[in-house]
């Protein structure tokens, strides 16, 4: 792997893009969308979230070992929201139930 | 045949020689740094886990307790981080093209920025005191009807953002480190691990608050 000098000029935009992001959410959080609040607030973190892991931590100049390993990072997370989420979700679906 | 004859590809002092060369190393230094962040992934999203279950369990309380978080001061300190996280790209880019000057002075943005951030921090805690909204014997809630539900809300703010802010003091720790390693000369364009590694765990904290801040100040207003 070669030492690869990304431009600051490149950086500067990931930092425009990543406050434009900010700025969205902090607007779109003043309407009241219902469930959609929580849905775009979590996406524009996740798209802010990427850019940072992409150019900022240089995911994409790495070895695809790192990058296997990053997802390997996702994934275990996802499992773990996952199934408590499987759990207390459908808790309410049977009759009876004495969960709130 | 002479000792001369031997070809050694790299000489610097920083190359171990179990490695056979320094992109060898650099690769196996930043996936061990991979795996630390892995470990705290799974640390913080233990705490999401929480989150998620007890928003889930009571949105209202949620809802009503995310009034007191300061948008003003979270968006600040969201946009405080996102810039310490472009300094310390540009100090990483520093080291690499070997400047020692622009490197020393671009760590030293991002440790100031790191203690603004930390500052800032200090004065929504201090909010929080003043306001009878720490979990506990002493907390005070304008509507009792989620008097216990919006201490959970309390308590998930201060143990994910206080986990969050000795993160950052670590960071700053770190930066300072690499500071005087810097003035030390101990970086050049041809090995600068170090730098590149703590750029990775100081991003790392940024993309955390990236997640906290919407979920804790943005649940609705």
């Amino acid at each position: 792997m070669t030492t690869h000098i990304t431009p600051v000029k490149n950086y500067v935009f990931v930092f425009l893009g990543l406050i434009a992001l900010t700025v969205t959410t902090i607007e779109v959080a003043s309407f009241d969308l219902g469930v959609f609040n929580f849905v775009v607030a979590i996406t524009i973190a996740i798209i802010k979230a990427s850019l940072v892991v992409w150019f900022f931590m240089h995911l994409n100049q790495s070895t695809s070992l790192t990058r296997l390993f990053a997802a390997a990072g996702l994934f275990w997370l996802a499992i773990l929201l996952f199934f408590t989420l499987s759990d207390y979700l459908s808790r309410t679906w049977l009759p009876g139930s004495r969960w709130p | 045949m002479s000792d001369t004859d031997i070809t050694v590809p790299e000489h610097i002092p920083e190359l171990k020689h179990h490695f056979d060369d320094s992109s060898q190393q650099l690769d196996s230094s930043t996936l061990g740094m991979w795996v630390f962040l892995l470990t705290e992934i799974m640390f913080f999203g233990g705490m999401f886990g929480a989150y998620t279950i007890y928003r889930n369990l009571y949105p209202a309380a949620f809802e009503s307790a995310s009034r007191f978080m300061s948008v003003p001061l979270g968006g600040t300190n969201t946009a405080v981080l996102i810039l310490s996280s472009l300094t310390m790209a540009i100090a990483v880019r520093s080291a690499k093209i070997g400047s020692k000057k622009l490197l020393i002075m671009f760590l030293i943005f991002t440790l100031v920025l790191g203690l603004t951030f930390l500052g800032i921090k200090y004065v929504e805690y201090h909010e929080k005191w003043v306001d009878h909204h720490i979990p506990g014997p002493g907390f005070r809630y304008d509507e009792p009807q989620y008097f216990h539900q919006a201490q959970i809300l309390f308590f998930l703010y201060f143990a994910m953002t206080g986990m969050h802010a000795i993160h950052m003091i670590v960071g700053v720790g770190l930066l300072t480190t690499l500071i005087v390693m810097a003035s030390r000369n101990r970086f050049g364009s041809e090995w600068n691990t170090p730098v590149d590694m703590i750029g990775l765990y100081w991003h790392f904290v940024d993309i955390i608050w990236i997640f906290l801040f919407p979920l804790l100040y943005l649940i609705r207003k």
